[in-house]
């Protein structure tokens, strides 16, 4: 996916040398995320300026979409169906192969006012257009409910988010997004990508990584847990046995 | 005051979980069960992730349960033979519990079976406790004396070959009741994160008809040991043990189950089972009507 968009952007770029277009120069607040015990979320600012060629700033602005992309997974969807009118059960399901954990847009106006639906396709523009490659072959409909649900759901835990509107562009040369990540994001590398688009075309993009990560203590009992399982077990066995005896003999002495 | 749980992904107010452990900790030292059948849909309800949920509430009975098997243990109040048998039964119970909860998982039906079994077992637990405790409370009232009970044993019991004895719980039975009654009890301890001492103390005294003496110390040393191995099974298979949460949850605990037991000791012993039926029963109730109504979210989503 990310080749064949690399590849799609060729042209772009050999475009932006030869009219020489304007340039973005992105940043993040931060590179690198670390998840410790007291993280409940946090809140990304992605900021950077466009470049103008001979920094003559055109009277007719650009506009600018910034994507947070978390890493993708393969993950299954299940449908609950009400069995024999008595109670909820889960019956359908369907499985996409690359869903990113985490998804969030956000853009000076709303998406629709700045490109075509083809173009929104191509660069996976806000959550409707994610390609979540579908492995299970169900009528379109059908995958689109199932991809409605997913959607929705990831949507409420507020792992994809859509910020149309909300990016300030500064005398037309700065801009900058702020983007919130819940205390449920998956670990991994984030790719952050701007767009600077005009008259209904991309015509400069950027991108720049993010680790989220966890750290101290916590990376330290999730890698424990990962690779030695029989340590961990026994160490989770040996710590319930001491909390609980050591309340016993606390409360003998009272 | 939130905590973040490295294993569950997601941070939680370390004081509402303290509280909870604190809740089911009272309950347990009042009427003597670990509390996991209490803890696990809890911890769902909060937005655990139920086999993180199953798993960690395993942990804490462990923790929950070692101050009981302690105190019964001075008094001589374990069965040791009929214990092992039970944790023997237990162990394979367990691991065959981790294949079933696979099994599931993978067929997405693990919460509605969950579900299910506990609105089957709390139902039938909390009816026959209350059926019970109504019946001795009654029996006071009116000043009768209540009948004796007419046979020990069950009889399927009774007619399981190769007998032992048993002298602590002063029976005279096949060995494979108690080994089935582990295995049983092992799989529940996996797939709902419960000890089951509210399942094994009624089938103890019920199935097996061992003498209550013994019933609860023993009960306590089958959950220690089969709550133990399960968070082994856990930490080995589905890697969905919590320690940050598991720990929480103790602290609450254990404390709680040392108020549970001061009060219990000033309580009427009828009236208090009276009162773990009446709150089983309404646990199994709405757990029943949860499943009936149309969930919140049609979908969920499982990552492979």
């Amino acid at each position: 996916m990310r080749w064949l968009r690399a590849l799609l952007l060729l042209p772009i770029l050999s475009l932006s040398l030869g009219a020489a277009n304007p340039v973005l120069v992105p940043d993040v607040s931060q590179r690198k995320i670390d998840i410790v015990y007291s993280f409940t979320g946090a809140e990304l600012l992605m900021f950077g300026a466009i470049l103008y060629p001979g920094g003559r700033i055109p009277t007719e602005k650009a506009d600018i979409v910034v994507v947070l992309r978390g890493p993708s997974q393969p993950l299954i969807v299940r449908e609950k169906q009400k069995l024999g009118g008595l109670i909820w059960v889960n019956a359908e399901s369907a499985r996409f192969l690359s869903a990113p954990g985490y998804y969030a847009i956000a853009s000076s106006r709303p998406l629709e006012q700045l490109v075509d639906e083809r173009t929104a396709a191509i660069y996976e523009l806000g959550v409707k257009n994610l390609q979540l490659s579908p492995a299970s072959n169900e009528q379109p409909e059908t995958r689109r409910r199932f991809e409605d649900g997913l959607i929705g759901l990831f949507s409420k835990a507020n792992l994809y988010v859509e910020q149309p509107g909300s990016i300030e562009i500064t005398n037309g040369v700065l801009y900058r997004a702020r983007l919130p990540i819940p205390a449920r994001v998956p670990v991994g590398t984030y790719v952050t990508e701007t767009f600077l688009v005009k008259d209904g075309r991309i015509i400069a993009v950027a991108s720049k990584e993010v680790q989220i990560d966890k750290s101290g203590f916590e990376r330290f009992v999730a890698e424990s847990a990962r690779h030695y399982p029989l340590t961990y077990g026994i160490v989770a066995v040996l710590l319930s046995l001491l909390l609980g005896w050591g309340a016993a003999m606390a409360f003998r002495r009272i | 005051m939130d905590i973040y749980l490295p294993i569950a992904n997601m941070s939680v107010n370390a004081l509402v979980v303290i509280l909870l452990g604190g809740g089911v900790g009272i309950l347990s030292g009042m009427f003597g069960v670990g509390g996991g059948f209490l803890t696990t849909p809890l911890l769902i309800l909060y937005g655990i992730p139920p086999t993180v949920a199953a798993a960690s509430a395993t942990t804490q009975v462990t923790g929950a349960s070692v101050s009981g098997v302690l105190a019964h243990w001075q008094r001589d109040g374990v069965d040791v033979r009929m214990g092992i048998l039970l944790v023997i039964g237990g162990m394979f119970g367990s691991l065959a519990g981790a294949g079933v909860f696979a099994l599931l998982e993978s067929a997405g039906q693990m919460d509605t079976v969950i579900a299910i079994m506990y609105v089957a077992l709390l139902g039938s637990v909390g009816g026959l406790m209350a059926r019970d405790a109504w019946a001795a409370i009654s029996a006071k009232k009116s000043g009768q004396a209540l009948f004796a009970r007419k046979r020990r044993h069950h009889p399927l019991v009774a007619n399981l070959p190769m007998r032992w004895r048993f002298y602590a719980s002063g029976l005279y039975i096949s060995p494979l009741a108690p080994l089935a009654l582990g295995f049983f009890v092992g799989v529940l301890t996996v797939l709902l994160g419960v000890g089951g001492g509210f399942i094994l103390v009624p089938a103890m005294i019920y199935g097996l008809g061992m003498a209550t003496r013994v019933v609860v110390g023993t009960s306590l040393f089958q959950i220690l040991f089969v709550t133990a191995i399960t968070t082994m099974v856990h930490a080995l298979t589905t890697q969905a043990v919590d320690i940050v949460l598991a720990a929480l949850l103790l602290v609450g605990s254990v404390v709680g189950a040392q108020l549970g037991t001061r009060l219990a000791a000033r309580l009427p012993a009828d009236w208090l089972r009276l009162g773990l039926a009446g709150i089983i029963l309404g646990l199994s109730l709405w757990l029943a009507l949860g499943l009936g109504w149309r969930p919140s979210e049609i979908y969920t989503v499982q990552a492979l």
